[in-house]
């Protein structure tokens, strides 16, 4: 396996990182995959989850995104996010908050797209909680 | 003629109208700089976005059923005007080259007998819009980036329109905003944010290795999530032009207010000295004439 494979996170606010590595697995809507050099290019979309930056066969580093898009072409990956934070960063009770948070909005909802909305902001909040208890056991 | 009492008071009076114009257009070029960083800052995410839409859209357009955020309803007949301006004045012309250039544009479509509707971004446009096309107002959204304007602006921005869209309450929308140039030049600009316009230019540059992408889960699954994120990335980009030109206008403004003051106090001394000197002269002489009586 030859070369690097350049990674860049951004959010609308700003750029994010901008590296090199070896893998980086993102989490997919239709499940996770690694993209390593020569991958085909590719756009998915993101479910909210964790990518996994790895060099030299560890991992560098985790960062938890709330979704977004993810683009492959020529060695480089794109990944477009709204928010994003090292998963070492992330507590349990920031999670909860927002979970909480999320569920009193969907209490509150009255009209059909707010409820939609907030049902997704549920949703979103549950599966980051689900994978920030997958990787607090290792 | 003014005593000499009135004029001093008249030189006080300007000097500290002076100080303050000073002190906003230090606040101004502070606050324009960190505009700009973050204008810049926030350019690679909507040049990945664009070209990611670019590569997609080129493949759906033209199919049956595309989403309608990209295709349009199939009418222009109900028009969703867009007017970003600030919610402070004091800066220039800022305001008022947006509302004329969006007054053009509403009285253009309105002669072509389109339903107009009008969103107001900002205090400052509706004040002015209110006067000619009241019934035209569909709302008005204010204290956008009061201190430090965040993606979430844009999403409130956004959602709004997009949630109108959803209901159906129009076919197009546009948006009117100044585009930043430099701290003297800002330029207005109207940019058709609903149906999203083609992105040609684009695609032609897109280099020789234009690769032809594998989708996860389906074009349409992608676009139908690309497509509403763009509407905030491109409200986004708007209002983040428009907090920088605010800024370079208002610099720009007390940059010449603060001139202005000097220029006027400088007259206002010459005046001054004049008149104390014909106060001296004229006392001298009805001493000098005086002792010539006696």
């Amino acid at each position: 396996m030859a070369g690097k494979i350049a990674f860049e996170l951004v959010s609308p606010e700003r750029l994010l990182e901008s590296s090199e590595a070896d893998m980086v697995v993102v989490p997919g809507s239709e499940g996770d995959f690694g993209v390593l050099p020569g991958h085909v290019p590719l756009i998915s979309t993101l479910r909210p989850g964790v990518i996994a930056i790895y060099d030299a066969g560890t991992v560098r580093q985790r960062i938890m995104v709330t979704g977004g898009f993810a683009e492959v072409s020529n060695d480089r990956l794109t990944v477009l996010v709204e928010e994003a934070m090292p998963l070492a960063d992330v507590s349990v009770t920031q999670l909860e908050g927002k979970l909480r948070q999320a569920q009193e909005a969907l209490a509150e909802a009255t009209d059909p797209a707010a409820r939609e909305s907030a049902e997704k902001q549920v949703l979103m909040a549950q599966s980051l909680r689900r994978a920030y208890d997958f990787y607090a056991t290792r | 003629m003014p005593s000499l009492k009135e004029y001093r008071l008249r030189i006080r009076s300007v000097r500290s109208t002076q100080k303050i114009t000073k002190a906003m257009k230090m606040v101004a070029a502070a606050k324009l700089r960190r505009a700009q960083e973050q204008a810049q800052a926030a350019r690679p995410y909507a040049e990945r976005m664009e070209r990611m839409l670019a590569s997609l859209a080129a493949n759906v357009r033209g199919m049956a059923g595309a989403p309608a955020l990209l295709a349009g309803t199939g009418a222009d007949k109900r028009q969703l005007v867009i007017v970003a301006t600030s919610d402070r004045g004091l800066c220039g012309s800022f305001n008022s080259t947006i509302v004329r250039e969006a007054r053009r544009v509403i009285r253009g479509l309105l002669a072509e007998g389109k339903d107009v509707r009008v969103l107001c971004v900002g205090r400052k446009g509706r004040d002015q819009l209110r006067r000619d096309f009241a019934p035209l107002l569909a709302g008005t959204i204010d204290e956008v980036g009061r201190k430090r304007l965040t993606f979430a602006d844009a999403i409130r921005v956004s959602d709004h329109v997009a949630q109108m869209f959803a209901a159906g309450e129009f076919d197009v929308a546009t948006v009117v905003y100044n585009r930043f140039k430099s701290a003297i030049s800002q330029i207005v600009t109207v940019q058709q944010l609903i149906p999203l316009p083609a992105p040609a230019e684009v695609e032609i540059k897109a280099d020789g290795a234009k690769a032809v992408y594998e989708f996860e889960p389906s074009e349409e699954g992608i676009l139908a999530e690309l497509l509403p994120l763009n509407l905030r990335v491109q409200m986004f980009r708007a209002l983040l032009e428009n907090a920088a030109s605010e800024q370079g206008a208002r610099m720009t403004a007390m940059d010449n207010a603060t001139r202005n003051a000097g220029d006027m106090i400088n007259g206002l001394t010459q005046s001054y000295n004049r008149q104390r000197q014909a106060v001296i002269t004229k006392e001298l002489i009805e001493i000098i004439s005086g002792a010539d009586a006696l």
